[in-house]
């Protein structure tokens, strides 16, 4: 299978073309804003952090900006800075095109006296960046350059037993075809972990994966929370699954039955090809942020409560099997799933139906949330600000 | 006959309904090739879980084929299994660790 899609230089190809306008920090984010808004073709992201922040989490975020600047569907970036912020617009953009050769240029709002100034000249070099981007052909791309991140949010009994096992299968179907997928959520492994692990394609990372769900536990513990009571979270409880054994049982069906060759930290790049996961959040938000800094080129999201989520980098596709959810939220939800919990289709075929629709987002369908351009991240924290 | 409910796995010991099923009411549901029914001891709400049998304090409930939690109070079969009356049981994850040399 191939797809029309954006050759890099570095890694696999884009299915979109965007400019980047890219804050080095809280401070740079609104600034980064209006740039984007000023020229098509450029999505900025809205950054909370940044400053005052412990080595970990500057750790973090830095894997964050320099993942989304190299994620494939990135023609070039703007960086805005501020001045003081931990680190800054210019070792910023070294370290980006240490990792990638795409068009980087940064700037500084207090070097350029100011937020408009700032304005002017980052809208320049991003219109300038945009107009390249344009002239950029599409390709015809083997499917193996596709990484499909795997999600699921706002989730219900229906996720469990029809939607995740459909997108369980549409992973499959996807790995036997050449390309790669992505399973993040890790504390949505406990009570699973051990059906999980099972999946591992040699020991080291059966262990692994166990361990990940341990270290959660335990770094929950330290701030004082029990993992099982903040999950499954009370929409989820409305929705009919009663313990996070039950959730993660249901979750990790999303991620197919094929073994699993690499567990990566949070944030990080795959080195394989193949069945991945990552060690993420449950937070939806959160583990998709990650997941496009990893590399993902795609992102399928499983739900049964309804989301509007997006991301501005990556499109998100929200199925879902509820067909309440599916009719109440139309204008989110982008395939209806309902056929398998109705008992009109089995989640098996409605898997084969998804390679089409991922194939065709793939194409430059795009989704609903990316339509609306919405533009939600969350970096994951390990500690309070300074 | 249409079902209302769904058994995952054949050692599972609830069923998740698909649809509201009012106490009284009946809950149908497959088991292999066969259409098995119990009655709804009180309301189910839409994709909640019925217990299939009588459950004592502290059983396992089984869904997936797995235990997805322990009863915190007695549940009549046909009743309403929920957050309000099973919970998550701590894992045991060096149990799970396959040994230095072991096999996967």
């Amino acid at each position: 299978m191939q797809f029309w899609g954006y050759k890099r230089k570095e890694g696999r190809a884009g299915i979109r073309n965007h400019v980047l306008i890219l804050p080095t920090c809280v401070c740079g984010s609104e600034t980064a804003r209006i740039v984007a808004s000023q020229v098509r073709g450029a999505v900025n992201i809205v950054f909370n952090t940044g400053c005052s922040d412990v080595q970990a989490n500057t750790d973090m975020s830095q894997k964050v900006l320099t993942g989304f600047a190299c994620n494939p569907n990135v023609y070039g970036v703007v960086i805005i800075g501020l001045g003081c912020e931990t680190v800054g617009h210019k070792p910023l953009r070294e370290k980006i095109q240490a990792m990638t050769s795409k068009p980087v240029v940064s700037f500084g709002i207090q070097e350029e006296g100011g937020t408009l100034r700032t304005i002017e000249k980052a809208v320049r070099a991003a219109r300038e960046m945009a107009a390249e981007a344009g002239k950029q052909q599409k390709e015809l791309c083997d499917i193996s350059e596709l990484l499909l991140g795997i999600e699921c949010g706002g989730s219900d009994a229906t996720s469990g037993i029809a939607s995740n096992p459909a997108v369980g299968e549409l992973s499959d179907l996807l790995v036997d075809m050449g390309a790669s997928t992505m399973m993040s959520e890790s504390i949505e492994w406990i009570g699973g972990e051990h059906v999980l692990a099972k999946r591992a394609a040699t020991p080291e990372i059966h262990n692994q994966i166990i361990e990940v769900c341990r270290a959660y536990e335990e770094h929950l513990k330290a701030a004082g929370q029990d993992c099982r009571a903040g999950q499954p979270t009370p929409g989820n409880k409305a929705g009919g699954l009663s313990t996070l054994d039950e959730k993660s049982l249901g979750c990790i069906r999303k991620g197919g039955t094929r073994p699993i060759v690499e567990v990566l930290e949070q944030a990080a790049r795959p080195t394989k090809t193949g069945a991945i996961v990552m060690d993420t959040a449950g937070f939806d938000i959160s583990s998709i942020t990650s997941m496009a800094a990893g590399g993902c080129n795609a992102i399928i999201f499983t739900t049964g409560r309804g989301t509007p989520t997006g991301n501005a980098i990556v499109p998100v596709l929200k199925v879902t099997a509820n067909a309440r959810t599916f009719k109440a939220m139309e204008d989110n939800m982008d395939v209806d799933l309902s056929a398998i919990v109705s008992g009109e289709k089995t989640y098996k075929e409605m898997g084969r139906e998804l390679v089409d629709v991922i194939h065709d987002v793939c194409d430059g369908k795009l989704t609903k949330a990316e339509a609306y351009g919405f533009s939600d991240i969350a970096v994951d924290h390990v500690c309070r600000f300074v | 006959m249409k079902i209302n409910a769904l058994l995952i796995d054949e050692t599972d010991n609830v069923v998740t309904c698909v649809e509201e099923v009012p106490a009284g009411n009946e809950v149908f549901y497959r088991k292999g090739g066969e259409v098995l029914s119990l009655k709804a001891a009180e309301n189910i709400p839409y994709c909640h879980k019925a217990a299939l049998r009588d459950f004592s304090e502290g059983e396992e409930v089984i869904k997936y084929g797995e235990m997805i939690g322990r009863t915190n109070s007695a549940i009549v079969k046909g009743g309403w299994v929920s957050d309000k009356n099973i919970y998550s049981v701590p894992r045991d994850y060096d149990s799970e660790l396959i040994p230095e040399g072991g096999n996967h």
